[in-house]
C-alpha cells in the first residue's frame, strides 16, 4: 500500500442511524496513533463513492437502506475495490445489504450487492433488541469475546461461501436458529453489533487495520478505557443472559 | 357513573402514592383511572380547549412556554407539568383541573395519534424529529408517518409545525390547517432521504430544502421565522410573513429555546392570543423542571442542562462553546434514556476541546471511550456528585453540567 490509509464512512446520510460512524473514527485514530497517515472520508450518497482501503457501512432505517443498496449497486466502486482487496466492515442494515437479498419493512425482497453470501428475511417474532455477547468460531479469526448491542428485526442465513464470525452466548445475532452472529468472506466482515462495535472490541478494529495495512501484528495501544468498558458490559450481561436467553428451541 | 368512579380512583390512588412518597403521583393514578374507564381521557377533554406539544426535543420547555402564553389571555391553563407525557399523565393532570377550560399537554411523540384522537385537540405543536432512544421507538420516519395519518384525520385541528425539519413537514403535510414556522433547525442527519419518494433532500445555505428527485417535496413558506442574533447587543426576533416583527427576549438560553418560544407564540395566536402578549408573558419563564438553573452544588455553583439525544447535545454543545470553564458530562442508559448509548458517537464531543472535562453517570465508561477517541482529555468519576466536586476543584467558575434524562434527574435531586 502506498500513500495514506483511506477509510471511507459509506453514506452517513443513509446508513448512520446508530452511531456507527464511530467505527470509521476509531479505525482512523488507531492507525494515526501508530504513526500511519490516514484520510478519513465521509462519503455521502449524492456523490461517487471514493476509492478507499477500508469501507464502513452502518445501520439505517428501511427506506434509506433500500436507497443505499441501490446507489451502491449503481455506483459500482465498492464491489470493484473489494475485488482489489479492500476491507469492509458492515453493521446491521449495512450487513444486510452487502448480502444477496434483504427485506424492506413490508417484507418485500430486495437485491443486495452480493459481497457476502447471506440472505436476510424479516423475523416473525419481536425485534432483537439488547446486549450481545459472542465468541469467535473456528474458521473466523480468533478474537477476544465480542460485545455489542443489537437492534434488528431481520433473520440472516449464511450460505456456503460465508463463514459465521461468532457464536452468541447472549443475545440473538443472525437469528436464523444457528446461534451464529455475523459473517465473513475474505476481507468483508458483517455483524449485527452496534456500540459501535469497534469501540467495545478494539481487537476487531486492529484485525481490520492489519488486513488493510498488510501487517500481522500491530503495536499495542492504550486501551484502558475500552477494557474497562468491556469488563463492565460483559460482567453486566453475564447475569442477565441466563434469564433472557435460555435456549428456546434448538435447530439441528 | 363509571366516569365519576374513574376520576375518584385517579385522585385517590395519586394522593395515596404521594403520601407514601412514591414519586410525584401522576402516572399510577392515571393508569388506575383509565382501567376503570378507558374513555376517561376523552371525557376529561370534552368542553376544554386542548393544545398538544410534541417532538423529540424541547417538549417540556415548550409546554411550559405555551401554558404561560395562553395564560396571558386571562383564565387558568392546566398542564402536565411533571413531564408524564403519556395518557396516564394527561388523565392525572386533567382530573385535578376543576373547571379550567384550557389545557396544554406535553405528548410523547409515539402517543400523539392516540392522544389527538382522544382529546380532539384544537392545536398541535410539532417541534422536531430526530433519532432518540432507538431501542424503544425504532425509526423516526415511522413516527413521522404516524403523525401524518393522524393529523390528516383531524381536519379541525390547527397544526403549528417546524418548516425547517423535513420529517416534521412530512408529518404535518396532510393536515388541513398548518402554520409553518422557520425554527432554524440545524440537525439534518435524519432527514437526508426524502420521506415522500426515493429521492434525497438537499439543504441550501439559506435554510431552504427540497427533494432532488423532483417529487415536489420542499420547505413550505413559513408564516413566521426566527432571527437568532449571535451578537449580544442585537435582540432575537420573530419575523412574520405579514410584516410584523417581535423581539423574543427570554431568560432561557440558546437558539433552540427561542425557536420553541416562537412556535409557542404562533400556537398562542392560533388560540386567539396576541403574539406580542404571548412573547411578553414567556419572557418571565426562568427555568423549566430545573433545566438551565444555576444552583449550589456543595461548594460549587453548577448550571444543570439536559440533553437526551444527538440533536439536543449538538445544540447544547454549541450553546456552551463560548465558555471555557469545567464541564461535567453525565450519561445513564436506563429505560427512559434508551438502553443503547451508541448515540454518544453521533455527538460532537470534539467541541469540548481543551476544557476540563469530567465524565460520570452510570455509563461513564462508554462516555470515556468516546472522549478518548474524540481526543478530549478527561477524568472519570462513577459518582456524579464526586464528579461535580472534582470539576469545581481549583476553579471558581460556574460549572456546566450536561446530563441525559435520568442522569439529570439524579443531579437535580442531589443538588444542595
Amino acid at each position: 500500500m502506498s500513500g495514506p490509509l483511506r477509510i471511507a464512512v459509506v453514506y452517513p446520510d443513509l446508513l448512520g442511524t446508530y452511531g456507527d460512524g464511530g467505527n470509521g473514527l476509531i479505525l482512523a485514530r488507531r492507525a494515526e496513533w501508530r504513526g500511519h497517515e490516514v484520510e478519513l472520508l465521509q462519503a455521502p450518497s449524492d456523490g461517487a463513492l471514493p476509492g478507499a482501503d477500508i469501507y464502513c457501512l452502518g445501520g439505517g432505517e428501511d427506506g434509506p437502506q433500500v436507497r443505499a443498496a441501490r446507489t451502491l449497486h449503481d455506483d459500482g466502486m465498492l464491489a470493484r475495490r473489494v475485488a482489489e482487496g479492500a476491507v469492509v466492515l458492515a453493521v446491521c442494515a449495512g450487513y444486510q445489504i452487502v448480502g444477496r437479498s434483504y427485506p424492506d419493512a413490508r417484507g418485500d425482497r430486495h437485491e443486495g450487492i452480493g459481497l457476502l453470501d447471506i440472505s436476510t428475511v424479516n423475523g416473525s417474532g419481536p425485534r432483537a433488541v439488547g446486549e450481545v455477547v459472542a465468541e469467535t468460531v473456528e474458521g473466523a479469526p480468533r478474537l477476544p469475546t465480542l460485545t455489542g448491542f443489537e437492534n434488528h428485526g431481520g433473520h440472516t442465513t449464511l450460505a456456503e461461501s460465508a463463514v459465521p464470525l461468532a457464536r452468541v452466548t447472549a443475545g440473538v445475532g443472525n437469528g436464523d436458529g444457528s446461534g451464529t452472529e455475523g459473517a465473513l468472506a475474505g476481507r468483508v466482515l458483517g455483524t449485527y453489533l452496534h456500540g459501535p462495535v469497534l469501540a467495545r472490541n478494539p481487537a476487531l478494529a486492529d484485525l481490520l487495520l492489519g488486513w488493510a495495512l498488510d501487517l500481522g501484528d500491530l503495536p499495542p495501544l492504550d486501551d484502558g478505557a475500552a477494557l474497562e468498558l468491556r469488563q463492565e458490559r460483559l460482567g453486566g450481561v453475564a447475569g442477565q443472559a441466563r434469564r433472557r436467553f435460555r435456549p428456546r428451541r434448538r435447530v439441528h | 357513573m363509571r366516569y365519576r368512579l374513574a376520576r375518584i380512583t385517579t385522585r385517590t390512588v395519586n394522593a395515596t402514592s404521594r403520601r407514601l412518597g412514591r414519586g410525584h403521583g401522576t402516572v399510577i393514578g392515571g393508569r388506575a383511572g383509565l382501567k376503570v374507564d378507558p374513555w376517561l381521557l376523552q371525557r376529561l377533554s370534552a368542553g376544554r380547549r386542548v393544545a398538544l406539544v410534541t417532538g423529540t426535543n424541547g417538549k417540556t420547555t415548550t409546554t411550559r412556554l405555551l401554558t404561560v402564553a395562553l395564560g396571558a389571555g386571562g383564565g387558568d391553563v392546566v398542564s402536565n407539568e411533571t413531564g408524564s407525557n403519556m395518557p396516564p399523565g394527561h388523565v392525572a393532570a386533567l382530573v385535578g383541573a376543576g373547571r379550567t377550560t384550557q389545557a396544554v399537554l406535553e405528548v410523547d411523540e409515539i402517543y400523539l395519534p392516540r392522544v389527538l384522537s382522544a382529546t380532539s385537540a384544537d392545536v398541535v405543536l410539532l417541534l422536531n424529529l430526530s433519532r432518540d432512544q432507538l431501542d424503544r421507538t425504532n425509526e423516526v420516519r415511522m413516527v413521522a408517518g404516524r403523525w401524518r395519518a393522524a393529523l390528516a384525520a383531524a381536519p379541525h385541528t390547527a397544526v403549528v409545525a417546524n418548516a425547517d425539519d423535513p420529517l416534521v413537514v412530512w408529518g404535518a403535510g396532510a393536515a388541513a390547517q398548518v402554520h409553518w414556522v422557520a425554527a432554524g433547525t440545524r440537525w439534518h442527519l435524519d432527514a437526508a432521504g426524502c420521506p415522500a419518494c426515493e429521492g434525497r433532500i438537499s439543504f441550501g445555505g439559506d435554510g431552504s430544502w427540497t427533494c432532488t428527485a423532483g417529487c415536489g417535496f420542499a420547505r413550505p413558506a413559513p408564516e413566521a421565522s426566527l432571527q437568532f442574533s449571535e451578537d449580544a447587543s442585537e435582540p432575537h426576533r420573530g419575523v412574520w410573513a405579514d410584516g410584523r416583527v417581535h423581539d423574543i427576549s427570554l431568560l432561557l438560553p440558546g437558539r433552540f429555546n427561542h425557536a420553541n418560544a416562537l412556535m409557542a407564540a404562533v400556537a398562542a395566536e392560533a388560540g386567539g392570543i396576541d403574539a406580542a402578549l404571548a412573547l411578553a408573558a414567556m419572557s418571565g419563564v426562568e427555568n423549566v423542571a430545573g433545566r438551565f438553573t444555576v444552583c449550589p452544588f456543595g461548594p460549587a455553583q453548577a448550571r444543570l442542562m439536559l440533553a437526551k439525544n444527538p440533536a439536543g447535545w449538538s445544540e447544547l454543545l454549541d450553546m456552551v462553546a463560548g465558555d471555557d470553564g469545567p464541564v461535567v458530562v453525565s450519561i445513564n442508559a436506563r429505560i427512559a434514556d434508551g438502553a443503547d448509548p451508541s448515540w454518544l458517537w453521533d455527538v460532537p464531543f470534539e467541541r469540548l476541546g481543551e476544557r476540563v472535562v469530567v465524565a460520570t453517570g452510570e455509563r461513564f465508561r462508554d462516555l470515556s471511550v468516546r472522549l478518548h477517541y474524540a481526543g478530549v482529555a478527561h477524568v472519570a468519576h462513577a459518582d456524579p456528585v464526586d464528579a461535580v466536586a472534582a470539576a469545581a476543584e481549583g476553579s471558581a467558575r460556574v460549572i456546566d453540567v450536561i446530563a441525559n434524562y435520568t442522569a439529570f434527574n439524579h443531579l437535580l435531586a442531589a443538588r444542595s
